[in-house]
């Protein structure tokens, strides 16, 4: 019964892995016939392209910056917003929109805040009496407007998480801590953060693969630019194939995209099997 | 303990960071939003800062130069047929592959989920080499039996997931006495262990839904065609042809936001639902 779906998986995906390896190792251009076995040509040019060191860079940036960021934001947001209440319901109803927006229209409409001319920002800035600032045009700003962008947009899942998370921990714990003389800081630290370790690693999980694939909104914001500077590999890749005819080389960086997001899931799920055991 | 007990022992200071940290939170969340409407809503003349509400008279030009500009009709239209086909196919063929996982847990079953679970982890971007050139060589790019065909794949896994959890967790006697009345194993597929299936298959509905209402990374380069393209491509490329029309990107970028916000309004707690099974992977 499960022959149709492994015939999707098959045919839409795990044919085009493996094809993708094949081209990986051609001088393809992705338009005519002429293809023809390099070797490990296109990998050695991953290691000395600086231009795929910056989308690599940024990749890493993208996925652990805003991973750290939602987890610290989302606990907080998860915390102030745990209970009842007709006033917390809608807060948190409203933290979790943007996650279901498409980050293509999220990405447009934070561009009306942080645009040169007649950005909302900009107008904060002049309001204060100093200059407007291009924020997009430097590299460092432009990524980390990027990463604010979707640590804001993804944050709603992590506090969706940990609120469940909370939920699960129960009164009596919470009690008994206190009663121990745990609060605050510490209640939190040596009681609440062990025991949502399930949570944890969840959302860690959900929100690294996130912002290592992360590919919409950079398009929409900066399309990669200015230059290279705001590249992760996704958007890379595809300015690679249609822009530069450089299907082979296109292809070794998928293949480098995908181990490096396999990697990085087995190690944490392998964590996750190891923290499930013990507790 | 309840939380109006922690908030006492915090005492009125926490309480007071506590609130402020709350109402910071909601206005930053909702700024985008503010200032997409009131970019929308403002004519063309009305230079105006994008914080102040567009006080010269309000228009629905925008929405209008979008539409017919931008081709938005089409692509809604085009992102209603493949949301839907889509959807449809991911449920049937999802639940279907769930039932003998669920039931039956051989070694062979046990691996074919942890494959299911690895297609989890396959970047889009990361297969757009050689899934654009073979999807080119059959002839398909720019149709809508490809596109739907790739997106069904991509939200399969997480689909086969939920329900093959959902699946174990129902007890086996109906099926076994249906199995003593004599009924085959479609019968009892479809007759008893499909409509059980009924509160999972909400959330699989809603998380596939909106996932490939938003989809853009694959479908902006398979169905680039203006009479073909999806909405999020669409918008996104209306956007960056009318850089300096914001009015009107603006527009297109609520025509896209406003499908999604009104079911979330009414929909909202299968939502949050949907989001905790995803995340419980």
């Amino acid at each position: 019964m499960y022959v149709p779906a492994l015939l999707l998986f098959g045919v839409f995906i795990v044919y085009p892995l493996v094809r993708g390896v094949g081209i990986a190792f051609t001088n393809w251009d992705g338009y005519t016939d002429n293809e023809s076995f390099v070797g490990w040509a296109n990998f050695r040019q991953l290691l000395t392209d600086s231009v795929f060191h910056t989308a690599l860079r940024n990749t890493l940036v993208y996925g652990f910056g805003c991973t750290l960021l939602q987890q610290v934001i989302g606990l907080a947001l998860a915390i102030a917003l745990d209970g009842g209440g007709r006033a917390k319901s809608v807060a948190r109803a409203v933290i979790y929109l943007p996650v279901l927006v498409s980050p293509v229209v999220m990405g447009m409409m934070y561009y009306f805040l942080v645009q040169y001319d007649r950005g909302a920002l900009n107008d904060v800035v002049t309001g204060l009496g100093f200059d407007r600032v291009a924020w997009l045009s430097s590299s460092t700003g432009a990524v980390v407007i990027i990463v604010a962008v979707n640590t804001l947009q993804f944050v709603g899942t992590s506090m969706i998480i940990y609120l469940a998370g909370l939920q699960s921990i129960g009164t009596e714990i919470n009690e008994a801590a206190e009663i121990d003389g745990a609060r605050g800081w510490k209640l939190l630290r040596l009681v609440t953060i062990p025991l949502l370790k399930p949570a944890i690693v969840s959302s860690v999980i959900i929100n690294l693969i996130g912002g290592l694939k992360l590919f919409d909104v950079i398009q929409v914001l900066t399309g990669g630019g200015p230059g290279y500077a705001t590249q992760s590999v996704s958007t890379l890749i595809g300015r690679t194939y249609f822009g530069q005819q450089a299907a082979g080389y296109a292809s070794a960086m998928g293949v480098a995209l995908f181990v490096l997001i396999a990697a990085v899931s087995v190690v944490l799920i392998m964590r996750m099997e190891r923290s499930g055991r013990t507790s | 303990m309840s939380s109006a007990d922690i908030n006492r022992r915090q005492g009125r200071a926490g309480q007071v960071v506590k609130v402020v940290f709350i109402v910071v939170a909601v206005l930053a969340q909702l700024t985008p939003f503010y200032l997409g409407v009131t970019t929308a809503l403002k004519p063309a003349t009305d230079g105006s800062s994008l914080w102040l509400p567009p006080l010269s008279g309000v228009t629905f030009d925008n929405f209008s130069t979008a539409v017919s500009v931008g081709k938005l009709d089409w692509a809604l239209q085009n992102t209603l047929l493949v949301t839907v086909a889509s959807t449809a196919l991911v449920c049937l063929v999802a639940s279907f592959a769930a039932y003998p996982l669920a039931r039956r847990n051989t070694t062979g079953n046990r691996l074919v989920i942890l494959a299911v679970l690895g297609m989890l982890m396959v970047p889009p971007l990361s297969i757009l080499v050689p899934l654009y050139s073979m999807l080119s060589s059959w002839g398909v790019l720019n149709t809508f039996g490809g596109l739907i065909l790739v997106v069904t794949s991509t939200h399969l896994p997480l689909a086969i997931f939920l329900f093959t959890q959902f699946t174990r967790s129902l007890p086996v006697s109906l099926e076994e006495a249906a199995a003593i009345d004599g009924a085959g194993l479609l019968t009892t597929f479809f007759r008893i262990v499909l409509p059980s299936l009924r509160p999972v298959m909400a959330t699989v509905v809603i998380l596939t839904s909106t996932s490939v209402w938003n989809e853009y990374a694959l479908s902006s380069y398979i169905n680039s065609k203006t009479e073909m393209r999806m909405l999020a491509p669409a918008v996104a490329s209306f956007f960056s042809a009318q850089g300096n029309n914001i009015g009107a990107a603006a527009g297109a970028a609520l025509i896209g936001l406003a499908p999604i916000l009104v079911v979330y309004l009414f929909l909202q707690k299968y939502f949050v639902k949907g989001a905790l099974a995803g995340a419980e992977k």
